[in-house]
């Protein structure tokens, strides 16, 4: 039973047509007249004072345009806690840190006069290792703070902290305890498309810059606070996107080399591209956020969890983007990831001298899931418990309040578990089980409907209908090729009575849109959808006001032509009530229509033909189709105890894998994997399913093969040849199961699927692998020398 | 630089280009005739996004020396819909199912999966997944790209195209 014509359907991506025919324009492709091209010199320590540069050699090279130091421009901080300048004067912290930038008016050159700067430097102590880097007498990264006061220590003042109930009451309730340290490395977000962007000023210093971020108000807030510390208070920042080759996460913060690009641009007076090489991609952006959990949990003799404590510590690396920030969203799956009345979770973030980290899908959830779901399995154990049960016992419900406040509205989590025991054959596989194969399974609660991080979670949309009934959608939001284009164009399509095809959408442009807090946290179809579906009433209702004043007059018209043209011709005798009153009219499919008589013959009428006639009626009184709304839901920001109802509603989903692990490589087939996942309502279910098939195969890498190999600060694999992303023949046979339980706020039902797709995914296999085998890796990845190894020592 | 002086066939078009000679094909493409599909991914031909066709073979064309492209004929993605402007049935799958994303490897990815075709019409799965194995996807996890490559193999399966203005 459905009753929408374009939500629910698989309506192809026919919308961006460019992407197939190699006419879309991403960053690489982008050129402006004059432009020139930057590349950046980054440090060759680790931990050095900066003695001298030398760059009057790179200077007088032919076609080098402007050369840039830290010295050259403002001594500026900027970033999460302003830790950091875009271009380092003095002391470098990490072997990413941008020392000096050339533009040039090719990228050869630019890059030849990079080897021609001397840098000389003097090394300092450093330190790789977090633990070491919190003891006492450990070199300090960073010597004093923003405001300049001496620092005593590594630890970032970013305590985080969660308590809620009482841990050693929950400990007493407990008939079994466990405790486990798992750890997480780091993983590189692997868009396919480069990082980079292009920064022109006009002759008045105000700035266009074509980017692809996925904040770009909040970036241009960035830039601004920026430009108002470096003389450039005032003048007008417009950020514009082109096509974005993946995002993940790396283009939630603004990055240096932005800042570094529009310096150069400032300093040549002309456009500057700087694009990233793929080894740049590796080494010199921010991945995901490492970290390391001690976690302890309980439950009473019936399985109901009484507690779970954990201590997190996370490599900061040398200065602070997002990643330092992940433990506020690590504390949702911490304190709401099953029912667990009594919580305590802490999280220290430390300065080393590795590489800073950032935002990579599912921000921070798969680390701490990873945590939680493995003491989960450890401590069903423990109880003598089935792990399926256990979680059934535990799981998240309907109507439930959690420690941290997040009020569960619709939650698909028991028929998740369910179909993936089914799927999965789970109690026959437990029955009997065959030697080297296993399965394992792990839940996941994530923000789906928003998530106030910012005191406005809003989304704006401006929605207009042309004379010819094409619709703009000036949407504030962008597109990371996750599909919005058409989702979007579905649900505008469906909510205003229109053709997804009559609906043309602009993203990703300050200069025609609204605020958005950002396309991230699998929020852009839940905020955008409900903006969406707010501002085409509103545009409804002028359509319909209209289609009272003249759909008369254009019926009589049209009877008026049939007489001069048939003499004999009767005009019917019309009941024009049904049609004076806008409410009782209605749109569909592009027609408009009483409600009360759906077919009627006359009363019946393209809505293209009503919106024509409102703009040409004459002198004074033509109007136009267009409307706005601004969406920002009753959320709450977490509080001083990090408490709060952050989103409208929450996405809930369990993993289930079944794998096979040789014993003599160490090699593990994953036979089945089976991905359930409460969505509320697919708008498109084969996009959706492509959001959930690429974020099971991230899910799988980190699990499994990826890891960043940083050694004494280094990235020593900063290319697809040794950093281990999946490729298709690595064939995991997925089987998505989409429940639709429809949620009560959500967009037609809809909520949120971008990233709940990979949380679950590496704790499962985890946990398949221990069953069978009877080993437990807990650092990620879980590669076959691990396995062999801990085979070697189980023997 | 010294640059180098080459006659290729280019989209069925006989073309000459004179560029520096250490370009690559990739480079020439992009740069001396403004063909933008073909992307540098990491420019080392370790993820496929600079694939298009030499003599019916998928390329990394980052790593193909332009000199030693006189002579040949050589496919982009922007060859192959008609001239019309029709697309060809593998544009058209990817479109259907899903198997373009972001959309920064699309080119390459049905490159590779044409010349496949092209050499052999009614593939199997493995077939697919090994044509493209060189081909890096991070938004996709591969599925709706081996089955949009299956979709386009056998036409007849295919749903409607809506049509966008």
């Amino acid at each position: 039973m459905s009753e929408y014509l374009y939500v629910g359907k698989s309506i192809p991506r026919t919308i961006e047509t460019d992407k197939v025919t190699g006419r879309a324009i991403y960053i690489d492709d982008l050129k402006r007249p004059g432009m020139l091209y930057g590349k950046i010199l980054y440090s060759k320590y680790a931990h050095a004072k900066i003695k001298n540069i030398d760059k009057s050699k790179a200077e007088k090279l032919p076609g080098v345009r402007a050369i840039l130091t830290g010295y050259d421009i403002p001594d500026v901080r900027v970033g999460f806690i302003k830790d950091q300048t875009v271009l380092k004067r003095d002391v470098v912290r990490q072997f990413r840190d941008e020392v000096a930038a050339v533009a040039a008016i090719s990228p050869e050159i630019a890059e030849e006069a990079l080897d021609l700067i001397k840098v000389e430097y003097e090394e300092l102590p450093a330190v790789f290792d977090p633990v070491e880097a919190m003891k006492e007498g450990a070199p300090l990264v960073h010597e004093v703070d923003a405001r300049g006061r001496p620092l005593k220590s590594n630890l970032l003042p970013l305590p985080w902290k969660f308590y809620a109930g009482d841990i050693e009451t929950g400990r007493k309730a407990s008939a079994y305890t466990v405790k486990d340290s798992v750890s997480t490395t780091w993983v590189n977000q692997c868009c396919m498309g480069p990082s980079g962007c292009v920064a022109e000023f006009d002759m008045n210093n105000n700035l266009t810059l074509y980017d692809q971020t996925n904040v770009i108000h909040l970036g241009k807030q960035r830039i601004m606070e920026y430009f108002a510390q470096i003389g450039l208070k005032g003048k007008k920042v417009r950020v514009v996107n082109t096509i974005v080759g993946g995002s993940f996460g790396t283009k939630l913060d603004t990055d240096i080399y932005e800042f570094i690009c529009m310096q150069l641009a400032l300093k040549t007076r002309k456009p500057v591209k700087i694009l990233f090489s793929r080894e740049e991609e590796f080494f010199a952006l921010p991945p995901r956020q490492p970290a390391i959990f001690d976690i302890e949990q309980g439950c009473d003799k019936e399985g109901r969890l009484t507690f779970r404590k954990c201590e997190a510590i996370l490599d900061n690396g040398a200065y602070t983007s997002w990643g330092a920030t992940t433990p506020s969203v690590m504390m949702m799956p911490m304190s709401s990831l099953y029912r667990v009345p009594n919580v305590s979770f802490e999280a220290t973030c430390v300065y080393t001298n590795n590489i800073y980290c950032q935002a990579m899908r599912g921000y921070g959830n798969p680390q701490a899931s990873f945590a939680v779901e493995t003491s989960m399995d450890t401590l069903a154990e423990e109880a003598g418990i089935d792990p399926a049960e256990f979680r059934l016992i535990n799981r998240n419900q309907s109507g439930d309040e959690t420690p941290q406040r997040l009020k569960i509205t619709s939650c698909g989590m028991e028929e998740c578990i369910n179909s993936v025991k089914e799927k999965l054959d789970w109690d026959k596989k437990k029955k009997d089980k065959k030697k080297a194969r296993g399965v394992g399974m792990a839940s996941l609660i994530h923000v789906a409907g928003g998530a106030r991080v910012y005191m406005s979670d809003g989304h704006g949309i401006m929605i207009k209908v042309d004379q010819n009934g094409w619709i703009d959608v000036f949407e504030s939001g962008t597109d990371q090729g996750q599909g919005s284009p058409t989702v979007i164009s579905q649900i505008v399509a469906e909510a205003l009575g229109f053709k997804p095809e009559d609906v043309s959408l602009t993203m990703g442009d300050t200069g025609l849109s609204l605020w958005d807090a950002g396309t991230h946290a699998s929020r852009h179809t839940f905020m955008a959808g409900n903006a969406a579906i707010r501002c085409c009433e509103k545009v409804k209702k002028q359509i319909l006001d209209m289609a009272v004043q003249y759909m008369p007059k254009l019926i009589k018209g049209g009877f008026k032509r049939k007489k001069r043209k048939d003499p004999d011709f009767v005009e019917p005798d019309l009941d024009y009530s049904l049609i004076s009153n806008p409410e009782n009219l209605d749109i569909k499919d592009r027609m408009v229509f009483p409600r009360s008589d759906p077919d009627h013959p006359y009363f019946k009428m393209d809505v293209r033909e009503i919106v024509r006639s409102g703009l040409h009626v004459g002198v004074g009184d033509s109007r136009v189709v267009v409307a706005e709304e601004f969406y920002d839901p009753p959320t709450e920001m977490l509080d001083r105890e990090m408490k709060g109802n952050l989103s409208m509603t929450y996405a809930f989903g369990t993993t289930g894998v079944e794998v096979e692990v040789d014993e003599e490589t160490g090699e593990i087939t994953i036979l089945k994997l089976i991905a359930a996942h409460d969505v509320g309502k697919a708008i498109n279910p084969t996009l959706l399913l492509g959001q959930v098939y690429g974020a099971v195969y991230t899910g799988v890498g980190y699990g499994l093969t990826e890891e960043i190999k940083v050694v004494n600060g280094r990235v020593m694999n900063p290319s697809f040849r040794d950093y281990k992303m999946l490729t298709a023949k690595d064939v995991i046979p997925i089987t998505p199961v989409v429940i639709e339980p429809g949620d009560e706020d959500g967009p037609f039902g809809a909520k949120g699927i971008g990233e709940p797709g990979l949380v679950p995914t590496a704790p499962a296999i985890a946990n398949a692998i221990y069953d069978a085998i009877g080993v437990r890796i807990t650092d990620l990845p879980i590669t076959p020398e691990k396995i062999l190894t801990a085979l070697n020592n189980k023997q | 630089m010294k640059k180098v002086s080459v006659s290729f066939t280019l989209n069925g078009d006989p073309v000459t280009s004179e560029v520096p000679i250490t370009w690559s094909l990739l480079k020439t493409l992009r740069e001396y005739f403004e063909l933008n599909g073909a992307k540098k991914g990491c420019g080392v031909g370790e993820c496929g996004a600079c694939t298009v066709i030499v003599d019916g073979d998928a390329v990394s064309s980052c790593l193909y020396p332009i000199p030693e492209i006189e002579g040949r004929s050589v496919t982009t993605i922007e060859g192959i819909a008609s001239a019309d402007g029709a697309l060809h049935p593998l544009q058209k799958s990817f479109l259907e199912n899903n198997g373009v994303q972001c959309g920064y490897c699309t080119s390459g990815m049905i490159m590779s999966a044409k010349s496949l075709l092209d050499q052999n019409p009614d593939p199997t799965e493995d077939e697919i997944r090994t044509s493209i194995s060189g081909n890096f996807c991070r938004c996709t996890g591969y599925i709706q790209i081996v089955e949009a490559i299956g979709m386009a193999a056998k036409e007849s399966d295919r749903k409607e195209l809506l049509n966008f203005p």
